[in-house]
């Protein structure tokens, strides 16, 4: 790890300048992230910016909503009653993602910023578009269990690890961004890109924007929306694929339904394809297969050392029945 | 870059409730900081990237990972090991119940387990729902709970079912 | 009142449970230096130019070992060893230099300003087992043949009416004990201290003095607490020749040096993956006609090691036509060791799910089908067991575990069904001495053993109280270090065997010249030498392994609720250390059986998953209800103390009875390891 110098600034607006004009800086939050990346030699920022006095901490009431702020911690956002009865969703996403240890560390500005969790992006040995542009892509044709069957390139096969990301994308929050011109927003469903020719992007962020708050819409819809995990362990693991959805059905039709993938794209994958096929039909499995299998006719497999990742498409497939299948039995 | 510029930080942290200054790099984590400058090594070193939970402390009350925390964050914060949870040698209740249970082999995960513990039974407590439990409704004390509370603190001796029964003997205490 | 088979809490708790036990890192030294490793980042070649300029001229970078710099070491068997002699490069991540640094955020960032040029070779470390370079090995690491053959295999598998011939594989998995290999070496006086993280003090002492060409009086070896090893810390690695050579440029000055969790992948073993081409021939009444494995590995093309997953073959079942045999395939890949329970653990998988297809395919229970080939004498030797209760684990284990009417079922959203496997592992001991000294009213008995979680701190006073006639507290203890006798290392599950038997022999030693009223001062040793102790008899454990499986209908994700084990592994000396060896290895056998696999990418030839949230080892919720049990066995044929050694055992046979609940379960038959959803997706409705 190279040296850098560390500065715990007070004035939101003077840290966003110290970062907008100095392309080694970078922020520093709840660390879970960046200090594993430190360590790994992916990143080298000749200064960190410590956002916990730039950012607060706490969920409000919001229009009909919540905002949440950027520097509430990932285990207090699960624990919000609020969160848990309006948003389910989010509070299982979270809940479902790293350990107990992590998720009184990690930010709720920093868990969908979190990066690829590609071991050859891990590990700097190797090349990695991602990590050092033009060096290639060692995941494709090596180990690609963990990988993209959505959305990739040839730079990139990468996909997104955050849980907490693919709820947020599935109940159209909005991010409050602090960035060298003022602020903004941005709905959460744009914030991360796809690879294409440049993987070194994981979202639209500009340098030195700082995400301030997370913003939950009034819905009552995220009332009925949960969050299915599917991994390895049972716990304290990345997804293989993930769900986060929300159904609403009137005598046995569905009138409004939210769906959004993790673990299958470079991106948290909204699933408007699928949406719009649920809509108006009964809620059944053969509904619920049609509209996953909707989302997933682009789907593009990849070989690999360990028999690739082709199974993600029939897992992705049966955890979206499962899923909108429970919702309405709920 | 300037390769040889040093960037020492003197730091005041609270460990095991005795007030400590010491210099550390900007890069040096609180886990180094504890067990290579002040010689509080009771929070191990298993993976230093946050995968294993062997260096688990608690933070002002809270349980976190002192590897991917870096020491000049927590000036003025207050840090509890395993060791500080016995002043005197006189063992927590979850470390009796550890030794009770037979919790522990060869004991280099236990002290994080220890500290994981006491913040995962304060959580429970104070209402924090799981991935084990229904979010919409209070956590109770079950054996799954435990177990996915607990599941952020690897023991590659293979001690989780003590380990379970001994938290909730703990708990129950 | 016997100490021994009393429920005693561990003696080292305490300070385990406060974290105040010192491992090999937190020695408590002055004035400590810092050491980082360089490792090589090509898989076969070498190093045409190292600059150290920049690094050197860090501040607080103290000195850097490179090739060809250091030290001229002697040459011993053990290549690993040979660090720094030569610009070779063996394989992806060998060491290459290190750095000594006045703190460890210098010493590591000093690695990152060293600049490597390397010539390149082409490499192949892609294993297959239809490899047209397979090689026999010359022998087992037992000292048996790599081959065995009895009858005709062949001719038994046409004419059985009943045959199963399949190939099983099991993945490369890495030990992986929580504590990371580390040493703290200080050079003084012409002498070198060693605080490494070890299962056997003594024998890292006879290969580090060998190697840095000292006399064994130059060097001590202190190691009293173990963070497990699990086989990989079973001898030195090439890490601690490096400790001892900064140690040695830097006199009087401690140097720490604790390996990275993704340097373990390269740097200290790991258990190759085995191919196990199985046969089973068999008549309608489920009697073995035959049974037959091949089984192949690689190896490192720098140093040899043989998983000998195909002896177990040898002696587990009755057959008239035997066949087994065990290929290599030397690759440019890091070096493979001993991981728990060698050969015995990967062997009992291939044959034991064979085993289960074979019930499967008569319509006999698999419990009923083991009992009816069980041999009258051990098939390999034709001598008789010493004692073999496989049978009775089976059974127990059934009524424990609730095996009658266990007709798979449907669970709300689960599949649950349920599987049995066989466990083996052979009983031998090794050498030893302890010596007991008497002072202060108290016995204190010393031997340079190891505990890495076993219970040696609390089970060996047990022997000695038993042995010398006096309460338990008055026993004291001392173990981890080279100036107490001899030990053996703790491996092979030999160390409460051969430790205790040494420990036994000192207290007649003692008995004999100072009687029962003692002097201060008064001392006796005893020894307890290799070899069997009654050659007439073949000597096992044995053991039965239950498991219950869910498979989740949607998703196939895999749970395994329960597991039980029932064991037969003679004299149990505390229940409750021996309880928790047992449930431990079965533990790590659910996680070979689920998770572990380390992903080797031929194109680098290293592992790539190296850090532990892609390589998975098996988390609390996945082991929620892991229960053991044991016979009450008294061998006298296997050591004086009668035990038989519980440290591997219990993680033979787990892989198989999961595997096998999961076919129950499902109908899915996973022949491949580990057992993940995307195996089983497949095969559900």
């Amino acid at each position: 790890m190279r040296p850098f110098d560390y500065l715990a600034p007070t004035d939101a607006a003077t840290a966003v300048r110290t970062v907008a004009t100095n392309p080694t800086a970078t922020y520093l939050a709840g660390g879970t992230n960046l200090v594993d990346h430190l360590k790994l030699g992916i990143t080298h920022p000749d200064l960190l910016v410590d956002t916990a006095a730039i950012t607060t901490a706490g969920i409000t009431d919001h229009h009909g909503g919540l905002l949440i702020g950027a520097a509430t911690r990932n285990s207090d956002i699960a624990a919000d009653h609020r969160v848990r009865t309006r948003y389910p969703a989010l509070a299982e996403a979270l809940l479902s993602g790293a350990s107990g240890q992590l998720r009184n560390m990690a930010t709720a500005a920093g868990n969908p910023l979190q990066r690829t969790r590609c071991p050859y992006f891990q590990d700097a040995t190797t090349p990695c578009n991602k990590r050092r542009p033009g060096s290639g892509c060692a995941a494709i044709g090596g180990h690609t269990r963990g990988h993209a069957i959505l959305g990739a390139s040839d730079h990139c096969v990468a996909t997104h690890p955050s849980d907490m990301a693919v709820a947020l994308t599935a109940l159209d929050a909005t991010l409050h961004i602090l960035g060298p011109d003022g602020p903004r927003t941005l709905p959460c469903t744009d914030l991360h890109r796809l690879p294409g020719t440049d993987p070194t992007r994981d979202t639209v962020l500009e340098h030195g924007d700082l995400i301030t708050a997370i913003e939950l819409p009034h819905n009552p819809l995220a009332r009925r929306s949960r969050y299915r995990k599917v991994r390895d362990r049972a716990s304290y693991a990345f997804a293989l694929v993930s769900v986060a959805a929300a159904l609403e059905t009137t005598d046995g039709i569905i009138t409004d339904a939210r769906l959004a993938f993790g673990g299958v794209a470079h991106k948290p994958w909204r699933a408007y394809r699928a949406e719009q096929a649920l809509l108006g039909q009964p809620a059944n499995d053969t509904t619920y297969r049609t509209a996953a299998e909707a989302e997933l006719t682009d789907a593009q497999p990849l070989n690999g050392l360990d028999g690739g990742n082709s199974f993600k498409v029939p897992l992705l497939t049966r955890t979206v029945i499962a899923t909108l299948r429970n919702l309405d039995q709920r | 870059m300037d390769h040889h510029r040093r960037v020492d930080t003197e730091i005041t942290t609270r460990v095991d409730g005795v007030t400590r200054t010491v210099l550390v790099d900007t890069r040096t984590t609180l886990l180094d900081a504890l067990r290579e400058r002040l010689g509080t090594t009771s929070p191990k070193k298993g993976c230093d990237h946050g995968q294993c939970g062997a260096c688990t402390v608690l933070l002002d009350g809270r349980r976190v990972l002192a590897c991917l925390t870096l020491a000049v964050t927590t000036t003025g914060k207050d840090v509890t090991t395993a060791d500080g949870l016995a002043p005197d040698g006189h063992l927590h209740p979850v470390q009796q119940a550890f030794l009770d249970n037979d919790a522990l082999q060869c004991g280099y995960c236990t002290p994080g387990q220890v500290c994981s513990a006491v913040g995962a039974l304060d959580e429970l407590a104070n209402g924090h729902p799981s991935h084990a439990g229904d979010v919409t409704t209070d956590p109770q004390l079950t054996r799954a709970e435990i177990a996915e509370r607990m599941s952020g603190n690897l023991c590659r001796c293979g001690t989780y079912t003590n380990i379970i029964t001994a938290v909730e003997q703990a708990a129950r205490a | 009142m016997n100490a021994i088979g009393q429920d005693i809490p561990r003696r080292d708790g305490h300070a385990k449970v406060t974290g105040n036990a010192t491992y090999a890192y937190e020695t408590d030294v002055d004035n400590a230096a810092y050491c980082a490793l360089l490792q090589a980042t090509i898989a076969k070649g070498h190093i045409t130019e190292i600059d150290i300029t920049d690094a050197l001229a860090l501040p607080g970078v103290l000195t850097i070992l490179t090739p060809g710099d250091v030290q001229k070491l002697a040459h011993v068997d053990n290549p690993e060893l040979a660090v720094l002699q030569d610009n070779h490069i063996a394989y992806r991540g060998q060491i290459i230099g290190a750095v000594i640094a006045d703190t460890s955020e210098i010493a590591r960032h000093a690695t990152e300003l060293i600049h490597l040029s390397y010539h390149v070779d082409d490499h192949d470390s892609a294993f297959t087992a239809d490899r047209d370079d397979l090689h026999t090995p010359k022998a087992l690491v037992t000292g048996a043949p790599a081959d065995t053959t009895t009858g005709d295999v062949d001719t038994a598998m046409r004419t059985a009416p009943h045959t199963i011939d399949h190939t099983y594989s099991t993945a490369t998995n890495h030990n992986n004990p929580l504590e990371p290999h580390a040493t703290t070496a200080l050079w003084q006086d012409d002498t070198l201290v060693l605080w490494d993280s070890t299962q056997g003090v003594h024998a890292v002492r006879t290969d580090l003095a060998e190697v840095l060409r000292l006399r064994p009086d130059q060097v001590r070896v202190i190691c009293p607490y173990v963070g497990g090893g699990f086989g990989a810390k079973g001898e030195p690695h090439a890490h601690v020749v490096i400790a001892a050579l900064a140690a040695r440029a830097l006199p009087c000055r401690p140097v720490r040096l604790a390996l990275t969790r993704a340097q373990m992948f390269t740097l200290v073993g790991y258990r190759p993956p085995t191919v196990q081409h199985t046969r089973l021939a068999a008549d309608d009444t489920g009697a073995l006609t035959a049974i037959a494995i091949t089984s192949t590995s690689p190896t490192s093309a720098m140093r040899e090691y043989v998983e000998h997953a195909a002896a177990p073959t040898r002696m587990m079942y009755a057959a008239p036509n035997r066949a087994t045999r065990h290929r290599l395939a030397a690759l440019d890949i890091a070096v493979p060791t001993w991981m728990r329970a060698p050969g015995e653990c990967p062997g009992m998988f291939g044959p034991e799910v064979a085993i289960d297809e074979l019930a499967t395919a008569l319509g006999i229970d698999p419990i009923d089908l083991r009992v009816a080939n069980e041999p009258e004498v051990d098939p390999e030797t034709g001598k008789p067991f010493s004692s073999r209760n496989l049978v009775a684990c089976l059974r127990q284990g059934a009524d424990r575990f609730g095996w009658a009417d266990r007709a798979p079922r449907r669970e709300g959203d689960w599949l649950v069904g349920t599987g049995v496997a066989a466990a083996v592992f052979p009983a031998f001991t090794n050498r030893a001495t302890a010596s007991i000294r008497y002072e202060r009213g108290h016995y204190v008995v010393e031997i340079g053993a190891a505990d890495l979680g076993t219970g040696a701190w609390t089970v060996l006073p047990q022997i000695a109280a038993d042995a010398l006639g006096v309460p338990l507290h008055l026993v004291d203890i001392g173990i981890g270090d080279t100036t107490y006798p001899y030990a053996s290392v703790a491996g092979g599950s030999t160390g409460t065997a051969t430790w205790g038997s040494a420990v036994l022999v000192a207290a007649e030693t003692f008995r004999d010249k100072f009687g029962t009223d003692p002097t201060e001062g008064d001392e006796a040793e005893g020894s307890h030498d290799t070899g069997p102790f009654n050659e007439h008899y073949s000597t096992y454990a044995f053991g039965a392994q239950f498991a219950e499986v869910r498979v989740h209908a949607d998703t196939a994700e895999i749970r395994v609720p329960r597991l039980l084990g029932v064991f037969a592994a003679g004299r149990i000396i505390n229940p409750r250390t021996a309880r928790s060896q047992f449930t431990g290895g079965m533990t790590m056998g659910l996680s070979m059986a689920l998770h572990e696999t380390s992903s080797l990418d031929p194109r680098f030839g290293h592992v790539i998953n190296h850090d532990l949230a892609e390589y998975h080892i098996a988390s609390c919720a996945d082991a929620t209800d892991v229960q053991a049990y044991w016979i009450d066995e008294e061998d006298p044929h296997v050591n004086p103390l009668g035990a038989k050694g519980i440290g591997e055992i219990g993680i033979v046979g787990t892989a198989a009875a999961i595997v096998n609940a999961a076919h129950h379960a499902t109908g899915v038959r996973v022949r491949d390891l580990p057992l993940t959803l995307d195996k089983l997706l497949p095969g559900l409705p």
